[in-house]
């Protein structure tokens, strides 16, 4: 393993927008094509940020196999809580790289970012995610995946987003 | 006001019907806040929330801000959280461990026995000023059954243990699924606020009738995952067996075969191959310990339980405990948390935790379209003027056994909220 020093981010940058952009637009299948095959997401809850989903009660721990059957779910119309879609417009600013290293050639980037995430539903209230992504991406043959998509909910009162139906 | 115009209860002719004003009007939550949650008792919390003395947790209970806490000789204590000097709250952390509970405001200050042990300039105060009658306030009584606390604002309530009545079988189903009978709250708290009457979430919390279309979703997961579900039996809705069971006191509850994997101890594909083995050895200490019979009732039924009147206690795909205060006629906090033996090895509470999430909570593959579902009902119940009346008379005439997609259960809840609100009983 090497550590690589001033990784330049913008390519990362345009990456993830791009990311998020699939999002917003709820081009899921595309989405999925961006993960690693050891992709997970998670979401801790605002209370065990200091520990693991395998010793404390997430609000979400997919592994590559859950994320793929949520999202199975979210383009079924029976998914009610997200059908009609939600309408979602994700904010990212604040893009640090915190650490690259390089193992063969796989080249592995630590990424923080910060997001705003506001959710519209019909008939509902407009709901405000804010939060950072801890991101692990890797990077091979000029090509990015997503190992880990990390979320960091600031809410102290979770409650008041109620759902977190959509993948943030 | 007449009771009869809120629920309809006529056994003779097979009708019981509720009237949608109880789920809107605010003067109806005002009497709910006086008839119900001043005079029952109320979930606060677990035991293992405060293990070692000076631990303590903040929480929300009736719409008072309440400390949890263990004191100097180990007692489980609950604190109205308000200065006696001005009524400012004297902890204002969620949790922690803790000597004293200080009032920044003037300066007051408490130990972890509520007595008040600091007044600032107290020289100033007239001869007749006794600090001794001025610890921090405590509920009328608070009282634990098998690690769940419970706290009551009512002064002649009875016993907690009398006020459970048939709902103590079902914690015992749970305790049981420790070795040592000891059960743990896991670190890690759901939150979510359902803009909807907190009595929706009550009849949803055991309302089997719902999961054939509201859950489908998950159902095909599950399917996708290995589980087998099997076509319901004639006249039935649902893949397994299952009753509505009527404990007493409005506590009521659904008592299922199993088809969903159980971490205590029903092994499913989702669990994964490498926890087969150890799913298999937590099922061999328990028909040890208690038996075959009971081992399987324990291990193969799965239970949702109502306390009345704001209490679930999930025994399902793990064991979850969810409790509700409502804000407005048309809004209520939610919070859960998950549950287990405190012997519990690494790899069964990680599939505890995984199965947890495969169906509830916020992020869940079920509890989403619970919430959308009430949210829906509450915006439908706006015509209550034109249409005031929900059916709910399922089962009602049939001799014998209930099923889980009867109506049973939620007409007992219905029965006592009547009894309470409109002093048919005291309590």
């Amino acid at each position: 393993m090497k550590k690589i020093e001033n990784y330049n981010r913008s390519n990362l940058e345009n990456f993830i927008y791009h990311e998020a952009d699939l999002l917003d637009q709820w081009k899921l299948d595309e989405w999925l094509e961006l993960l690693d095959d050891n992709f997970i997401y998670q979401i801790p809850s605002n209370d065990s940020l200091d520990t693991t989903h395998r010793k404390s009660l997430f609000l979400v721990a997919d592994d590559s196999n859950r994320i793929k059957e949520r999202v199975h779910r979210l383009k079924d119309k029976n998914a009610h809580a997200e059908f009609p879609h939600s309408r979602t417009r994700r904010i990212i600013t604040n893009v640090l790289v915190r650490e690259v290293n390089k193992i063969d050639e796989k080249i592995i980037i630590n990424l923080h970012a910060n997001f705003i995430t506001y959710r519209f539903k019909r008939g509902g209230d407009i709901r405000t995610y804010v939060g950072s992504y801890q991101y692990v991406i890797t990077e091979f043959d000029e090509n990015y995946k997503i190992m880990q998509k990390k979320v960091i909910l600031d809410a102290y009162e979770l409650g008041t987003m109620g759902l977190i139906s959509f993948i943030l | 006001m007449n009771s009869d115009h809120y629920v309809i209860n006529d056994t003779k002719n097979f009708d019981f019907q509720v009237n949608r004003r109880s789920l809107v009007d605010q003067s109806i939550l005002d009497l709910e806040m006086e008839k119900i949650f001043d005079k029952c008792w109320i979930y606060v919390g677990h035991e293992s929330e405060v293990k070692t003395v000076g631990d303590f947790k903040t929480r929300n209970v009736c719409g008072r801000p309440v400390i949890l806490c263990r004191d100097m000789n180990s007692n489980i204590r609950v604190y109205l959280n308000a200065c006696r000097h001005r009524a400012a709250v004297v902890c204002r952390e969620s949790e922690g461990n803790t000597r004293s509970f200080f009032c920044f405001y003037h300066g007051w200050s408490y130990n972890i026995n509520g007595e008040l042990d600091g007044v600032p300039g107290k020289a100033s105060y007239p001869p007749s000023f006794d600090p001794s009658k001025l610890g921090l306030a405590e509920p009328a009584h608070v009282d634990s059954y098998k690690g769940f606390i419970f706290l009551t604002f009512n002064q002649n309530a009875s016993s907690l243990v009398d006020y459970l009545a048939g709902a103590t079988e079902y914690i015992d189903l749970i305790v049981d699924q420790s070795p040592s009978g000891k059960m743990e709250v896991i670190k890690g708290t759901q939150e979510y606020d359902i803009k909807a009457n907190w009595k929706l979430l009550v009849e949803n919390s055991f309302d089997d009738y719902h999961l054939i279309t509201t859950h489908s979703t998950w159902l095909n997961y599950m399917k996708r995952s290995g589980v087998e579900i099997k076509k319901p039996e004639k006249g039935h809705l649902m893949p397994s067996h299952g009753i509505g069971k009527v404990l007493g006191n409005g506590h009521a509850v659904i008592d299922n075969v199993n088809f969903r994997g159980r971490p205590v101890a029903k092994w499913i594909p989702l669990y994964g191959e490498s926890s087969k083995l150890e799913i298999e050895k937590i099922r061999e200490e328990l028909t040890n310990r208690l038996g075959s019979e009971r081992s399987q009732r324990v291990a193969e039924t799965n239970r949702n339980l109502v306390i009345f009147p704001n209490l679930v206690l999930n025994d399902g795909s793990a064991v979850t405990i969810r409790t509700f205060h409502p804000v407005r006629p048309d809004l209520m906090n939610v919070t859960a948390w998950a549950l287990g033996p405190i012997e519990e090895s690494e790899v069964a509470r990680a599939v505890r935790l995984d199965s947890f999430l495969t169906f509830y909570g916020p992020g869940g593959f079920a509890t989403p379209d619970d919430v959308e579902a009430l949210e829906s009902v509450q915006k439908g119940m706006a015509t209550f003027k034109e249409v005031p009346w929900s059916v709910m008379s399922r089962g009602m005439s049939k001799d014998g056994e209930q099923l889980n997609t009867d109506e049973l259960h939620l007409r007992a809840f219905w029965i006592r909220w009547k009894e309470l609100m409109f002093n048919q009983i005291d309590l």
